[in-house]
């Protein structure tokens, strides 16, 4: 019985997984196309809940979740073209300073719109209660995020390395210099790649926001988590934070399970062995241009 | 792409996300002739949304005393910043005492906050007025001759669940299983329960501690699920309430959920239809008192939206400050105790005036359980909660659910 409590754990851990997921993919593409830090990814994936609230409101819960991460990514283009973009090139202390900034600004200026006071929006009737697949119990909602993070990520993997786009995005990643040789401009690429990774912070807000609270503070909740994670997975792989985002959302699960008061300090305890035995991450690729 | 190293950026990514943590200078003013007031409150973190409503409260009662000539002919003028730690709200309070020249201190929610501003208080000598923080360690063995507590104990909000549970039949020999908040008003909350369940035969089969900072309860469920309890417990705090309720809905399980703290705010914030069972409360907006329904239909025109239970409670705190400052004419610590300690009483719109008992500082007040109302009966979302009769009830003394000078461990 023990046993089946352990695993159960485990399986709910690898779904919350891929909702850590969601917010750490695009951290770490931008991170690794740019060389910048997104301290302001938080912000998109809060201004992602609060968006499909107000669109909820309209429209319904369906195309709140498909329409709120399209405004954000939109949003992301501005980001990129009159911010991001200057930073590239520079100390990264200016980029990090920058989005930190941003981050802050973004938190304010929700107040400003929506308030101070929590907002909430409802998970639609039919996904509401559990299922039994087994002896598991799952909430029939986070089967469906789970479809949707499984959903996405087969579409970002397929645009990564089956697409054009993603032999250019990977070339940009490793040699940015041979690329630009080639004569291919890898600005109007990074362009994308944040507002794909922006849109993948809000689709996770709009998704939790039925489930969580959504409250101006929230993204400043989740950049660290998706930070860890990025940490733990290694720069540069898609897979590496694929499996580090998962084995957080399992060790936190576990780790509930046996100390229920370490819960939240077992990620940063991961964290802590990895860089110790694997400073580069799981499976960090060695990029040049971050070695020095 | 310039070139530098993965390993410094990540570390000062890390550092950033550190100092995130320790929060932001605020704004300080100064001026003479008027009678200033430092007061903090969390307006980030778990509580933080409380911390806004308080906000509120606090300024309209301010606007409204220095409409009327303020205090003794001066104006009252408050800073209110963001308290945001322990470490950081005690260094503020001292802060605001040493440079900004504030006479008295005033506010918090979060007790580990509390705590640290009550020491900055007796080391100063100073009055502090701490509004809406329930620890009962506050009033018990940390407490000090400096410091008052508004807010109701986390012992009279066990009592106020706890006996409409026994009287609905949830209490003897059922098994329970709750979840605490790990910090001190948590783990206060949970000893006041477990005295509770050992007296009236509950049985507490499993307690866990949760870290302040988790939004994500899923891995508790499954624990809740995996022990088969007859009743589940929230001895939480602030959104890790509201985080509990809308995935408990979530996922459904099929027990009863109480709790032992629940603020309106959080309540509002669980969505339609989610929130359940019977819950403590200080004050509600729809009380059914004048002066109450005054202050809701006041603060509606100035807000646009109803107060919360800690907007009124701010509210109340400065008006009795300000009555405290007009009856002795003095802003000053020694006088200020010396009044409150001959337990003169205050109208804190609510059926019964209240008083500070002397030897703890508490105000001795009503309380009410609370549960919800049913769907389709809410007027707009707002009213989503069905307020119980008060407690103590109207003929007992308002001490009676207030641990006695021989079991409390409060040394002035």
């Amino acid at each position: 019985m023990q046993f089946t409590f352990l695993l159960e754990q485990v399986v709910n851990g690898l779904v919350l997984g891929g909702y850590y997921l969601l917010i750490a993919l695009g951290l770490s593409l931008i991170f690794s196309v740019g060389g910048v830090v997104n301290l302001a990814h938080g912000a998109f994936y809060a201004l992602g809940a609060y968006i499909s609230i107000s669109i909820a409101k309209y429209l319904g819960f369906g195309p709140s979740v498909v329409l709120s991460p399209i405004a954000v990514a939109l949003l992301g283009i501005l980001f990129e073209r009159f911010l991001l973009r200057r930073f590239y090139a520079a100390d990264p202390i200016l980029s990090l300073l920058v989005t930190f900034g941003l981050a802050m600004i973004a938190e304010q200026i929700i107040r400003i719109i929506w308030g101070a006071a929590p907002l909430s929006v409802n998970i639609p009737a039919e996904f509401k209660g559990s299922v039994f697949i087994g002896d598991f119990l799952f909430s029939r909602y986070r089967l469906l995020l789970l479809a949707v993070v499984v959903a996405v990520l087969t579409a970002i993997w397929l645009l990564l390395n089956k697409a054009s786009f993603g032999r250019v995005v990977r070339a940009g990643i490793q040699r940015p210099d041979m690329v630009a040789a080639l004569g291919i401009q890898l600005q109007p690429y990074m362009t994308a790649i944040v507002m794909l990774g922006v849109g993948m912070a809000a689709l996770g807000g709009a998704l939790f926001a039925p489930i969580t609270i959504v409250h101006p503070a929230m993204g400043a909740e989740v950049i660290t988590v998706a930070f860890v994670v990025v940490v733990i997975g290694g720069l540069g792989s898609f897979w590496g934070v694929v499996m580090s985002a998962l084995l957080v959302g399992v060790v936190r699960g576990i780790t509930i399970h046996f100390i229920p008061a370490a819960g939240e300090a077992s990620m940063y305890l991961l964290m802590f062995l990895v860089l110790i035995f694997r400073p580069r991450g799981l499976l960090g690729e060695r990029i040049e241009k971050f070695e020095t | 792409m310039a070139r530098y190293n993965r390993r410094r950026v990540l570390q000062t990514g890390a550092a950033f996300l550190g100092a995130s943590a320790i929060g932001f200078p605020a704004i300080v003013s100064g001026q003479t002739g008027k009678i200033k007031i430092g007061h903090l409150t969390p307006l980030t973190g778990f509580l933080g949304a409380l911390g806004a409503y308080a906000q509120l409260g606090l300024r309209m009662a301010e606007e409204e005393i220095n409409k009327a000539g303020g205090i003794m002919g001066r104006q009252i003028e408050i800073s209110s910043e963001d308290s945001v730690n322990p470490a950081t709200a005690a260094t503020k309070a001292q802060r605001m005492l040493e440079q900004d020249g504030a006479a008295i201190l005033m506010g918090e929610i979060n007790s580990a906050s509390a705590l640290t501003i009550m020491q900055v208080a007796a080391r100063n000598k100073r009055f502090y007025l701490q509004i809406g923080a329930r620890s009962d360690a506050l009033r018990g063995k940390n407490c000090n001759r400096y410091t008052f507590h508004v807010d109701i104990p986390s012992h009279v909000m066990v009592y106020a669940v706890g006996k409409a549970l026994v009287r609905d039949n949830l209490m003897k020999d059922k098994k329970f299983f709750t979840l605490t908040a790990d910090y001190i008003f948590g783990h206060d909350l949970a000893a006041a329960a477990k005295t509770f369940f050992s007296e009236n035969g509950g049985k507490l089969i499993g307690d866990e501690l949760v870290a302040t900072d988790v939004t994500e309860f899923s891995p508790y469920l499954l624990k809740i699920r995996q022990a088969k309890p007859d009743v589940v417990c929230s001895n939480l705090a602030g959104n890790q309430v509201t985080n509990l309720i809308k995935q408990y809905a979530e996922f459904g399980l099929p027990y009863p959920i109480v709790g032992f703290n629940l603020n309106t705010a959080d309540a509002w914030a669980t969505g339609d239809g989610n929130l359940s069972g019977t819950w403590p409360t200080v004050w509600h907006h729809d009380l059914d008192v004048p002066s109450s329904k005054t202050f809701v239909a006041n603060f509606v025109k100035k807000y646009g939206k109803p107060p919360e239970n800690h907007a009124w409670i701010e509210y109340i705190s400065l008006k009795i400050v300000a009555q405290a400052m007009t009856e002795t004419r003095s802003t000053e610590t020694e006088q200020l105790i010396a009044y409150f300690e001959k337990e003169p009483q205050f109208d804190i719109l609510k059926a019964r005036k209240g008083y500070f008992r002397k030897w703890d500082h508490q105000l001795m007040q009503e309380a009410y359980p609370f549960t919800v109302k049913p769907k389709g009966k809410a007027r707009d979302q707002w009213d989503m909660l069905e307020l119980g009769k008060a407690v103590p009830g109207a003929n007992e003394s308002l001490e009676v659910l207030s641990v006695a000078k021989e079991q409390n461990s409060c040394v002035m």
